[in-house]
C-alpha cells in the first residue's frame, strides 16, 4: 500500500511522515527510512512524478561554482583581499583574478579595493573543503558604490529575481532604482529618490516573507502601485510558476 | 503516602501549559521560544559560519555548541550571577549532544552552528524546555534536520510516577523525589539526553522512560504547529 | 555606506523612511515579563527588544552610605541577540552600557535609597537591575535605560523576616520610586542630528551624547560618545532634542506609581 501523507504545495517540517510504501522516491530535502519517505529539512513540498521534494524556506548559503553573487573585504593582504560573502566560509579574490593590469610587487591593494567595501563577483572555484576563488574579470562584476545593502536568505533568491529577471526588473522600474540581486543573498540597491529606494526595499522585504505564497507577482505588483502612485506593468516574461503550480 | 496529589492540582502525567513561537528573533538565522509552564527559554541559531580558533575546525564535518544561559534575574530565588558556570557548560554539553543526532553536519566541514539558549524565568525543566526551542530555532534555520527534538523531565516523587516538574517537585523535600530530564527522537523514540538526580529502583527506569515518550508526542504536535505558524501570511 | 545615509540625510529623510527626530513607531513596554524576578519589563523599539529585569537581597551598606540602600546595574550583550556580539566576559562597549543606564538612575535620585535601609550600617535592600537584550537593532542605550526604569517601575519587595528574605512570598510594597529618568541618545552624522539610530546609522555615528533627564527636565546624566569631537553648538542641539523627546517617551511609562 502507497499513501502519500501530505499534499503537494504543504509545507512540512523535519521528521514529518510525507508518504509509506515503495511507489514514491525521497528527493531533495527528504529521505527514505524502511517504509517511510521523510522530511530532513522545513521545506514546501513538490510532486514531481514519483519523486518528492522539498523547495527550502530558509538557510544560509551554500557557495557555488559560477555563481554571481556580492562580497564585502574584511582583509587585505600582500597579494590577495579576502571577502565575506554571507556563507559559513570566506572567499579569496587574487590579484591576478582582480584586474588585468600589472599590479607591481608590494602595491597597497587596499587603493583597488579596502575594508568595507562591496563587490559583484564570481565564485570561479570552490574546493570540497570551501576554499573559494573569486574573479573581477567577467562583464558587469565591479565595485559596487555607495548605496544600501539589505539580506535575505539564499533560498529567496529565485523569487526576488523572478522568472528571467522579471520581478526584480518591474520593482526596478516602478522605482528608478539600481538593483543588484547577489546569489548569496546580498542586494545592493541604489535610488536617486530616497522614498521610491525605501518602496522597493519594502517590496523586496513582502517578497521574503511571501515567498512562499502563490500570487506573489500580482501582490507585488499591486503593492507597487500603491505606494507609487503609477501604474507598473508586469515585464514580458512571466515569472516562473515553479512556486505557485 | 506523603505525595497523594500534585502541588499544582496536574494529574499525575499531565504537562504543564506550553507555547512556542517561531522566528522570535531578527538577527538570528533561525530563533525560538519555548515555554513549559514558568520556564521560558529563547533560542537563537547562527550559523552555519567560520569557526575560531581554527584549531577546533573539522574538515569531516561542522560544530554543533550550545550556550545555556539564565538570565540573572530568571529564577525564583537569589540573582544568578551572569556568566559560565559549571552547571551552566554541563548543560551546554548535554543540550548540544541531545541536538546532534538529528543534524547533519557533514555538509559544512570547518563551520560552526552556533545554539545560543536564553532564559527569561526558570521553573524548572530549563535543559528541557531550552532543548524544544533549540530544536524549532535549528528548523526555522533551513538545517538539515532528519528529525526534530523533544524533550521533558519525569521523575518519581514519594511512590508517584510524575511527569514535568516544576520547581516545588524538582526540590521536594517531605519524600523522596528523582529528577529525569529526557530527550527523545520523536520518529525513532530514541533517547539523546538523560540525567537524573535522586533515587529510583532500577525496574523503574524504563516505565518513566515510557512516561517521557509519551509525554514528548504532545510536545512535538506543538513545536509542529509553531514551525508551520510562522509561514501562515494574510496575504489579502 | 556612510555617503549613501548622508545622502538620504541631506533629502531629510532615513533608511527606513523616519524624520531625523523621530522613533521607531513600534515603540512600547512590557511588565512583568519575567515573572520570577521582584521586577521586570521589556521594551520594544522597531526590532530592537530589550528585557531587564530586578532581583533583590538583604546586604550590608556601603560604609560611606550606612543608611542607604544600594543600586546595581549590569547589561550583559547576549551573543543570542546579535551575532557580533560575543560570549564571554562583559565587553568595554557593555560596561559603558551598564554604567550610563547606572548613572541616569543613580543621578536622577529616581529611588528613594534612605528608605532601603533596614538597619544603619549593617542591613539595607540591594537593588540589582539586569538588563538583556533580546535583538539589537540599534539603539540599546535608549531601550536598555527604559526597561531598567520600567522594570523598577514594576517591582515589588519580596517578604524579609529580619533573617531571610522569602521570594516564593512577594509583599505588594512596591520600590519608592520618586523619578524616572529618561535617556534619549543623539547620534551625530555628518551636519545631521538624529535620535534612535538604526544598527547601520549608530555604525557611521561621528558621535552620540546620551541626555538623561529628570521629569522636570533637569540634566541627570550625559554621556558623549563616538571618535568626533562635537561643538558647543552641538551639545546645545543634541541636549534640547534630547529633552524634547524624552517627553513622548516619558508618556510610555506614566507616572512613578
Amino acid at each position: 500500500m502507497t499513501t502519500l501523507l501530505v499534499k503537494e504545495k504543504d509545507i512540512v517540517v523535519p521528521g514529518q511522515q510525507l508518504a509509506t510504501g515503495l511507489d514514491y522516491v525521497p528527493g531533495m530535502g527528504t529521505y527514505r527510512e524502511g517504509e517511510y519517505i521523510f522530511a530532513a529539512r522545513v521545506g514546501f513540498l513538490q510532486i514531481e512524478g514519483r519523486m518528492l521534494k522539498l523547495i527550502p524556506l530558509a538557510g544560509r548559503y551554500l557557495p557555488k561554482r559560477n555563481d554571481l553573487i556580492i562580497a564585502r573585504v574584511i582583509d587585505v593582504s600582500m597579494s590577495y583581499w579576502r571577502l565575506d560573502i554571507n556563507s559559513a566560509y570566506s572567499a579569496m579574490l587574487n590579484i591576478k583574478d582582480a584586474t588585468s593590469d600589472y599590479v607591481p610587487k608590494g602595491a597597497d591593494l587596499t587603493q583597488m579595493l579596502t575594508f568595507g567595501e562591496y563587490i559583484v563577483t564570481k565564485i570561479i572555484n570552490v574546493t570540497p573543503q570551501f576554499l573559494i576563488d573569486l574573479t573581477m574579470k567577467d562583464p558587469g562584476l565591479r565595485k559596487l558604490p555607495e548605496g544600501r545593502m539589505l539580506s535575505v536568505s539564499s533560498v529567496k533568491v529565485p523569487r526576488i529575481i523572478g522568472k528571467k529577471g522579471s520581478m526584480v526588473s518591474m520593482i526596478k522600474n516602478a522605482t528608478n532604482c539600481q538593483i543588484v540581486v547577489g546569489q548569496n543573498g546580498w542586494i545592493w540597491l541604489y535610488g536617486n529618490d530616497p522614498v521610491k529606494e525605501l518602496i522597493a526595499c519594502k517590496a523586496i522585504a513582502k517578497i521574503d516573507a511571501e515567498a512562499h505564497t502563490s500570487g506573489l507577482t500580482e501582490r507585488i505588483k499591486t503593492f507597487l502601485e500603491k505606494e507609487t502612485g503609477a501604474p507598473v506593468e508586469i515585464p514580458r516574461e512571466i515569472e516562473s510558476m515553479e512556486y505557485e503550480g | 503516602m506523603v505525595y497523594a496529589k500534585r502541588i499544582d492540582g496536574r494529574d499525575w502525567t499531565e504537562l504543564r501549559p506550553m507555547s512556542a513561537k517561531v522566528g522570535v528573533i531578527d538577527n538570528a538565522h533561525g530563533s525560538a521560544t519555548f515555554s513549559m509552564g514558568k520556564t521560558v527559554a529563547f533560542a537563537a541559531v547562527y550559523g552555519p559560519r567560520e569557526l575560531y580558533p581554527k584549531f577546533l575546525q573539522d574538515p569531516k564535518k561542522g560544530l554543533l555548541r550550545c550556550h545555556y544561559n539564565m538570565m540573572p534575574f530568571s529564577g525564583a530565588g537569589e540573582r544568578v550571577r551572569p556568566g559560565p558556570s559549571r552547571r551552566s557548560r554541563e548543560i551546554s554539553l548535554v543540550m548540544a549532544n541531545a541536538l546532534l543526532p538529528v543534524m547533519d553536519m557533514t555538509q559544512f566541514p570547518n563551520a560552526v552552528v552556533d545554539v545560543f539558549v536564553e532564559f527569561t524565568q526558570t521553573d524548572a525543566g530549563s535543559r528541557c524546555a531550552g532543548i524544544c526551542a533549540a530544536a524549532l530555532a535549528l528548523a526555522d534555520a533551513g538545517l538539515t534536520m532528519k528529525d526534530l527534538v523533544t524533550a521533558v523531565a519525569v521523575g518519581k516523587i514519594d511512590d508517584k510516577f510524575v511527569v514535568d516538574l516544576n520547581y516545588e517537585e524538582d526540590s521536594y523535600k517531605e519524600a523522596e523525589a528523582a529528577d529525569v530530564p529526557v530527550a527523545v527522537l520523536p520518529n525513532s523514540g530514541k533517547i539523546s539526553l538523560l540525567q537524573m538526580d535522586g533515587i529510583i529502583e532500577p525496574e523503574e527506569l524504563p516505565k518513566l522512560l515510557e512516561l517521557a515518550r509519551e509525554a514528548t508526542k504532545k510536545i512535538y504536535e506543538v513545536q509542529k504547529k509553531a514551525l508551520l505558524k510562522k509561514f501562515e501570511v494574510d496575504v489579502s | 555606506m556612510r555617503n549613501h545615509i548622508l545622502s538620504i540625510l541631506d533629502k531629510g529623510m532615513r533608511l527606513d523612511g523616519r524624520k531625523k527626530d523621530e522613533y521607531r513607531d513600534v515603540i512600547k513596554v512590557e511588565y512583568g515579563v519575567a515573572g520570577l524576578a521582584e521586577g521586570s519589563a521589556k521594551v520594544t523599539m522597531g526590532k530592537t527588544e530589550v528585557v531587564a529585569g530586578v532581583k533583590m537581597e538583604v546586604m550590608e551598606p556601603f560604609s560611606d552610605t550606612p543608611n542607604e540602600g544600594v543600586i546595581m546595574v549590569g547589561e550583559e550583550l547576549l551573543p543570542l541577540s546579535n551575532p557580533e556580539f560575543e560570549a564571554g566576559p562583559p565587553s568595554v562597549e557593555a560596561i559603558e552600557l551598564s554604567r550610563v543606564v547606572d548613572r541616569g538612575i543613580r543621578e536622577s535620585h529616581a529611588l528613594d535609597l534612605k528608605q532601603m535601609c533596614i538597619t544603619p550600617g549593617e542591613k539595607v535592600w540591594g537593588v540589582s537591575i539586569d538588563i538583556c537584550p533580546i535583538n539589537d537593532a540599534g539603539n540599546l542605550f535608549d531601550a536598555s535605560a527604559l526597561a531598567a526604569v520600567a522594570a523598577l517601575k514594576n517591582t515589588v519587595f519580596p517578604s524579609y523576616d529580619g533573617k531571610k528574605v522569602d521570594y516564593k512570598k512577594m509583599t505588594t510594597k512596591k520600590l519608592p520610586l520618586k523619578e524616572l529618568p529618561i535617556s534619549v541618545t543623539v547620534c551625530k552624522i555628518g551636519k545631521h542630528f538624529i535620535v534612535d539610530p538604526l544598527s547601520e546609522e549608530q555604525k557611521v555615528a561621528d558621535a552620540r551624547l546620551t541626555v538623561a533627564s529628570t521629569e522636570k527636565g533637569m540634566l541627570c546624566a550625559l554621556q558623549k560618545g563616538g571618535i568626533e569631537p562635537v561643538t558647543l553648538e552641538d551639545i546645545k542641539c543634541m541636549v534640547d532634542i534630547g529633552l524634547e523627546k524624552a517627553k513622548s517617551l516619558r508618556k510610555l511609562l506614566g507616572g512613578t506609581k
